[in-house]
């Protein structure tokens, strides 16, 4: 049975409706808002445990667990903070986009029930510079929820005091890590903190913070409103709940739709995006979550299901959901090598394995992608990258590393190939290049 | 910064002050941040400065006066706002055209014709390639990573529009209308509605709607 309107929680993913406040209200946002948060924090955070849902913007760390780690109380007086990560430029992904420009009331209702939940009077939505726009009428809709008293001293009714504020980046796709993004609403360049501290000890302005996904934090309103087993009711245990999926590359309709985890990904790119373009024999293969994780071959798209654990079987993951589709017409080389140009345009300097690596990377890849290389290259390419991951501060260089890594996995023969027909048709005995 | 490589040596204005309309900016957006936390705002100030330089100017950049302007307002040093300035790629260094031709290059929009898109500017638009500016001064092209516009590949953002769906036709279509002066709708040259896809959407159609009153009447319950 595939997800059915009345379980869709945003009503208005692509704009069929108008996104102001009042239309909103109409499709059930704000809806008992005061009695929710009348429940109290613990209920909450309980619900939100039961729910089983886990954070929307890749990591997948279990929502209402990263809620609890917030202070109780706070003896020395500093207060907490919601920050609301909208950076949204891991390539593949454009949910957040859709939530913030048609359905913004479900996030701004979200930022005070999570507020609340965390002891936060007070929450930043940090938005990638490049999403003006959106920006726009995310700002418009914040100041609509101040006019009726959603926002502000005893928002909506709560007896709870409220402030929202909309911040934007300036392009930077480091500023999506959280402690570079909290870096970066400081007014400093986005480079990643050390942790520990954590920022629940130690975040914004030096106070305790939770970062959160927009999608995470949209989709708390409607969680608690219908409660925690429904929304457990879909996906298999440890994946529940439903989830915003981008599919694009090669299928015949790219779309953002709304589907239930654990949907198998043959599924989802059938019923949704029009099918593979050409038909599904002609599919090569599917990056599944977003830049950062390792795409995976036709052998497996055939019925890999579309869930944290069922990718993470296949040494690849969820992510974003973010699921990029090439046919067989693709360059599958090129097509890497591209993210390898990404990570390294990318990469904030901080840490040695990074900054070099990723420009290591980037010059390899080119020649890989030429096949002007050694097949032993290969080798020493994959080496290099496990040298580089999980030898930085953040996981930028682990993303930027995995989707060579899974193309060596998954299509050495073609790499192989490559380096072969260069030389027959240049000579071999080519020299390595200094790299 | 591809954007900002090989251009030509510029000349830097010997001076620089908010006008009244960045000012009525500025009053607002230091109200979001703490007292004592005023660094905060040293992006938003940016913009306001990027803005006003294309008010005034037609070319959309951030002169050092200006930063160094930004860093006394915001009791900053100067260093501070300078690293700032050059870490975000959105921020200009140097002028450029009066619009910004920015081509999303990465995966996605590659596999869906990116390489098209960039012919069309270069060929419409009288650019050589990424950093150049056209003669004429009216075009600056360069190449950004993701810009978060995927199910709707190619992008190309015009300034701080994005136009979707692009072709090769659909993308000199678009630069000969901003040549005339046009400043055509952004989203889908295709037609489509955001991110639903092509033929309109398929699901969302039937969402129970309460009535106006009744929803109003829930407010602050």
């Amino acid at each position: 049975m595939p997800l059915s309107d009345k379980d869709r929680i945003f009503t208005n993913l692509y704009g069929i409706h108008s996104w102001k406040l009042q239309e909103a209200m109409r499709r059930g946002n704000w809806d008992g808002t005061a009695g929710i948060i009348a429940k109290g924090r613990d209920w909450i955070i309980e619900e939100m445990k039961q729910s089983g849902l886990r954070g929307r913007g890749g990591a997948g760390f279990p929502t209402g667990m990263k809620w609890s780690f917030m202070p109780k109380a706070s003896p020395d007086g500093r207060p907490s903070y919601l920050v609301v990560n909208c950076d949204e430029s891991e390539p593949g992904t454009c949910k957040d986009r859709d939530i913030v420009r048609n359905d913004p009331q479900t996030l701004i209702e979200g930022c005070l029930i999570a507020s609340f939940a965390m002891g936060a009077h007070a929450a930043y939505i940090y938005i990638r510079g490049e999403y003006y726009n959106e920006a726009v009428v995310l700002q418009a809709a914040i100041d609509e929820a101040y006019e009726a008293g959603l926002l502000g001293k005893n928002a909506a009714g709560s007896g709870w005091d409220f402030d929202l504020y909309l911040h934007r980046g300036a392009g930077a796709y480091i500023c999506g890590e959280e402690t570079a993004l909290i870096e970066s609403l400081e007014g400093k360049k986005g480079m990643p903190r050390l942790k520990p501290p954590f920022p629940a000890a130690v975040g914004l302005y030096g106070c305790p913070t939770t970062v959160n996904n927009v999608e995470t934090i949209a989709v708390v309103p409607e969680i608690l409103r219908r409660g925690a087993t429904w929304f457990a009711s879909f996906g298999r245990p440890r994946n529940s709940g439903t989830k915003v999926f981008c599919i694009q590359g090669h299928v015949n309709k790219p779309c953002n739709i709304e589907a239930e985890m654990s949907i198998p990904m043959r599924e989802l790119i059938e019923r949704y995006a029009g099918g593979v373009r050409g038909g599904w024999d002609n599919l090569l293969a599917v990056i599944p979550g977003g830049s950062s994780t390792p795409l995976l071959p036709k052998s497996i798209c055939d019925d890999v299901l579309m869930d944290f654990d069922a990718l993470r079987d296949h040494k690849s993951g969820l992510g974003t959901a973010a699921v990029i589709v090439m046919d067989k017409s693709t360059d599958i080389i090129k097509a890497i090598s591209r993210l390898a140009d990404f990570y390294k345009h990318e990469s904030c300097g901080q840490c040695t394995p990074c900054r070099e690596g990723m420009g290591w990377q980037k010059r390899l890849m080119d020649r890989m992608v030429e096949g002007r290389a050694e097949i032993e290259e290969i080798d020493l390419l994959e080496g290099v990258t496990r040298q580089i991951e999980g030898h930085t501060i953040c996981a930028l260089a682990d993303g930027g590393v995995w989707p060579v890594q899974g193309l060596i996995r998954h299509f050495r023969p073609v790499m192989e190939e490559r380096i072969r027909t260069y030389k027959q048709k240049h000579g071999g005995g080519m020299p390595l290049a200094a790299e | 910064m591809s954007a900002q490589q090989d251009v030509k040596h510029h000349e830097e204005p010997a001076s620089f002050a908010f006008d009244a309309e960045s000012e009525a900016q500025i009053e607002k957006i230091l109200k979001r941040y703490p007292a004592g936390k005023e660094a905060s705002a040293v992006i938003p100030l940016l913009y306001v400065v990027q803005k006003q330089m294309g008010r005034a100017t037609g070319s959309a950049w951030v002169p050092r006066v200006a930063m160094d302007v930004v860093a006394t307002r915001l009791h900053m040093a100067p260093i501070r706002v300078y690293e700032v300035a050059t870490f975000y790629f959105m921020f200009n260094t140097k002028p450029i055209g009066r619009f910004h031709l920015q081509v999303c290059g990465t995966t996605p929009c590659w596999l869906r014709g990116s390489d098209e898109v960039l012919r069309a500017c270069k060929d419409a638009g009288a650019l050589k390639g990424y950093g150049d500016t056209s003669e004429d001064g009216i075009f600056t092209l360069s190449e950004v990573e993701c810009l978060g516009g995927c199910v709707n590949a190619p992008v190309l953002a015009v300034d701080d529009d994005y136009y979707e769906d692009l072709d090769y036709e659909s993308t000199v279509k678009l630069i000969e209308a901003l040549k005339r002066g046009e400043r055509p709708t952004p989203g889908s040259a295709r037609g489509r509605l955001c991110s639903a896809p092509e033929g309109g959407p398929e699901v969302l159609l039937d969402i129970p709607l309460k009535a106006p009153a009744d929803a109003a009447g829930r407010k602050g319950e």
